[in-house]
């Protein structure tokens, strides 16, 4: 269907809605943000002048509603992208579009929509904006809610891979998927009101992608299937979800012929003060795009969450962030957040007038065993090895283990302490070109917040970052001071003074000012921006040095 | 594309009026979407089931300004409850990867806030929220009448009188 079609579509339900159902209110809600960047060239760090000088990425949402009709647009503009998106990105357009109906019991999308079945690891399409990360699914959506809270899905589509000359470039695979869910306490007898509380789940994805090979037959069909559970007792939680996928041969596992399997489990206990996570992961081969040939972030089908906490202190997000090898591995985590009372424990007042809270957290991921099946490289079948779930070796691909103390001392002054430990193997979860093997790294870092009356505070950051590898060690302060709720200034400063070549011992300085009226946030900062890893959520993206002005303007209506 | 361009434009423009026809104030509505709990139960976000007005928290786990800008509200949350029969909704924008340190965090830190998981950030898009904190105060009827985006200290006052204002209109 061309766009054309979908907006005449949208255009006269819109009108019939509008004229007869007058008496639900019409409500439009969406956003837009935009960044523009003027660039200069930075031999030092490695940052180009574009040609163009200036860039500039913008987008609106608009979603309506009216009684049970909706619809939502994005428009889109690159012109060109700024520095880190795509570079296949341009034009201005329609970026993701849809019509539908939604009532009690159904729940109709035609055209893009975003979706997620259990925890991702069977299906999932996302976006990240700030990423330019978009896998939206465009085609058609129906969701069931049957009977007592069973749900059942069904998606049908092709992805978005990309944007090009103003308009939506869909992958070459068609994903189809299934997926339900059954609350049993809602609807089984003797469960009902029990502490017990238990709730299934199934989900069915498969994709089908012509055979244009011509070194090897490949299946046309790949079919993905797995369950999942959730239990409850109390304070305590238990769930789980496994998956396991075809044969997939693919431009990532280099054309073999194995099965693929994910399965992740997490356990909880929380209380008031108290909470604790323990989680464990298990990945092989689990690499899923609905086209076969692409690499990097592109049309991933399904989410592979990589298993450790996402960290927000600059030298801690974005020198050394990992994101799961979808080939394989084998990952653990625990977490700890307690607060200690208020009151008097053991004769002292521990926690202080205000509260103190400690946050541990500790996550590790190994290769998983390999075993081989043939004594050549690969079988008749084209299968290499066999791997069973959490079947794992000892050569590890990342651990992290962080603590983080945060103690508000009076009304006016609260202090966060954190240490990091950080290992990383670079050759398999490669970050730099500038180190082999692991990178070892400790990291301390101390936040001071104080607050001179209700208009005026300031904040500080000290980071330092030490490692024996790679660009040595690093320094970072960071100073922001408010002025009232509206206007901000802030200046970090990046000092990698620990660099082996001493030329790049350098300061990565940016100042920004900010100023903020109720939904409406412009920003402006000049300076230093070292190249690195962009990450949200375990995806990320890297950002080539740069070293200019950028501007942004943000707006929620 | 012309084409959806100006029935967009048009839906807009009927808005307008439309809005001025039913309401006072041109104000938003609060999207219906459905969202789960941190104990995994269904909710929908137009219909919560709770008195008095409603304040709408976006947060993360990774997000600090959000952490700070709930922990501080945390410690007068009870006051605020009292006196206006707030509800803070605080909505978890994090993902499958984050999600689950959710309750260990919300519980960790003891608040008392009602928590949506808008893992796939449906409800994030609703709301046109861009980034986050982004904070929205709702009235009885539905409407969103103040938001503000990012958190510095001083904010939590300024969502107070507002709050306030809220409940002295509607008395």
């Amino acid at each position: 269907m061309t766009i054309k079609k979908i907006s005449l579509l949208i255009f006269s339900t819109a009108i019939s809605f509008y004229d007869f159902s007058q008496n639900n209110d019409l409500n439009i809600t969406g956003n837009i943000e935009s960044q523009f960047q003027y660039l200069n060239e930075d031999t030092l760090i490695g940052a180009n002048e574009p040609a163009e000088k200036a860039l500039l990425n913008s987008y609106m949402n608009v979603f309506i509603t009216k009684g049970n009709f909706k619809a939502g647009a994005r428009f889109e503009s690159y012109l060109p992208r700024i520095q880190g998106y795509p570079n296949r990105f341009d034009g201005t357009g329609i970026g993701m579009r849809y019509i539908g109906y939604e009532n009690k019991f159904v729940d109709v999308t035609i055209g893009s929509f975003y979706e997620q079945f259990g925890s991702g690891i069977a299906l999932r399409a996302y976006e990240d904006r700030a990423l330019g990360y978009d896998n939206l699914l465009d085609g058609f959506r129906l969701k069931l809610n049957l009977y007592k809270g069973i749900t059942l899905k069904g998606v049908y589509g092709k992805q978005r891979l990309s944007f090009q000359n103003g308009q939506i470039v869909h992958a070459e695979g068609i994903v189809r998927g299934f997926d339900t869910e059954f609350p049993l306490n809602e609807f089984i007898g003797f469960l009902k009101n029990k502490k017990l509380n238990i709730v299934l789940g199934t989900s069915l994805v498969s994709k089908y992608q012509a055979d244009d090979n011509e070194t090897f037959i490949l299946p046309e069909n790949v079919g993905l299937y797995g369950g999942r559970v959730k239990l409850r007792y109390g304070k305590f939680t238990l769930d789980g979800e496994y998956v396991m996928k075809d044969n997939d041969p693919s431009a990532d596992n280099v054309y073999i012929y194995n099965p693929g399997h994910a399965a992740i489990a997490n356990f909880g206990y929380t209380k008031k003060g108290f909470g604790l996570l323990i989680s464990a992961k298990s990945v092989d081969n689990m690499s899923f795009r609905s086209d076969r040939t692409k690499a990097l972030q592109d049309v991933f089908i399904n989410y592979l969450p990589a298993m450790n906490k996402t960290h927000s202190y600059n030298l801690v997000a974005s020198l050394y962030p990992y994101a799961t090898q979808p080939l394989g591995e084998v990952a653990f985590q625990a977490e700890i957040v307690y607060t200690l009372p208020k009151e008097k424990n053991w004769g002292k007042k521990l926690g202080g007038k205000y509260g103190t809270s400690i946050n541990a957290n500790i996550s590790n991921a190994y290769r998983p065993m390999q075993h081989k099946t043939t004594q050549y490289e690969v079988d008749s079948n084209r299968v290499t090895y066999s791997a069973k779930p959490f079947d794992l070796s000892d050569s590890l691909y990342w651990r992290d283990i962080n603590v983080s103390i945060t103690r508000k001392m009076n009304k006016k002054l609260n202090f966060i302490l954190s240490y990091y430990n950080i290992s990383i193997n670079n050759d398999v979860a490669k970050i730099t070109g500038d180190a082999k093997g692991i990178i070892h790294s400790n990291i301390a870092i101390l936040e001071t917040g104080y607050k001179f009356n209700a208009k005026h505070s300031i904040r500080t950051e000290l980071q330092t970052l030490f490692t024996e590898k790679d660009k040595g060690n690093w320094a970072t302060a960071v100073v922001e001071y408010n002025f009232g709720s509206h206007l901000f200034l802030g200046i970090m400063d990046q000092y990698n003074y620990g660099n082996p070549n001493e030329k790049l011992q350098i300061h990565y300085i940016i100042g920004t000012v900010g100023y903020v009226k109720e939904s409406t946030r412009l920003t402006f900062s000049y300076g230093r921006q070292r190249a690195g890893l962009f990450c949200v959520g375990g995806v990320c993206r890297f950002v080539p040095a740069s070293n200019g002005l950028t501007f942004s303007f943000t707006q929620s209506f | 594309m012309k084409t959806l361009f100006f029935g967009i434009l048009f839906l807009a423009i009927s808005t307008q009026f439309s809005a001025q026809e039913t309401h006072t104030e041109n104000v938003k509505h609060l999207p219906s979407v459905k969202l789960k709990d941190m104990e995994g139960n269904d909710i929908n976000t137009a219909e919560l089931g709770v008195k008095g007005p409603i304040i709408f928290s976006f947060w993360a786990t990774w997000c600090a300004p959000c952490k700070r800008e709930l922990n501080t509200i945390h410690e007068v949350y009870q006051d605020w409850v009292e006196e206006t029969g707030v509800t803070l909704v605080a909505v978890s924008i994090d993902d499958e990867k984050t999600k689950n340190s959710v309750p260990v965090y919300v519980n960790g830190k003891a608040w008392d806030y009602m928590v949506l998981m808008d893992s796939n950030a449906d409800f994030k898009r609703a709301m046109g929220v861009n980034n986050v904190p982004h904070t929205f105060l709702v009235d009885t009827e539905g409407n969103i009448v103040y938001s503000h985006n990012s958190y510095s200290p001083g904010d939590e006052d300024l969502l107070h009188q507002e709050l306030l204002k809220l409940v002295k209109k509607s008395n």
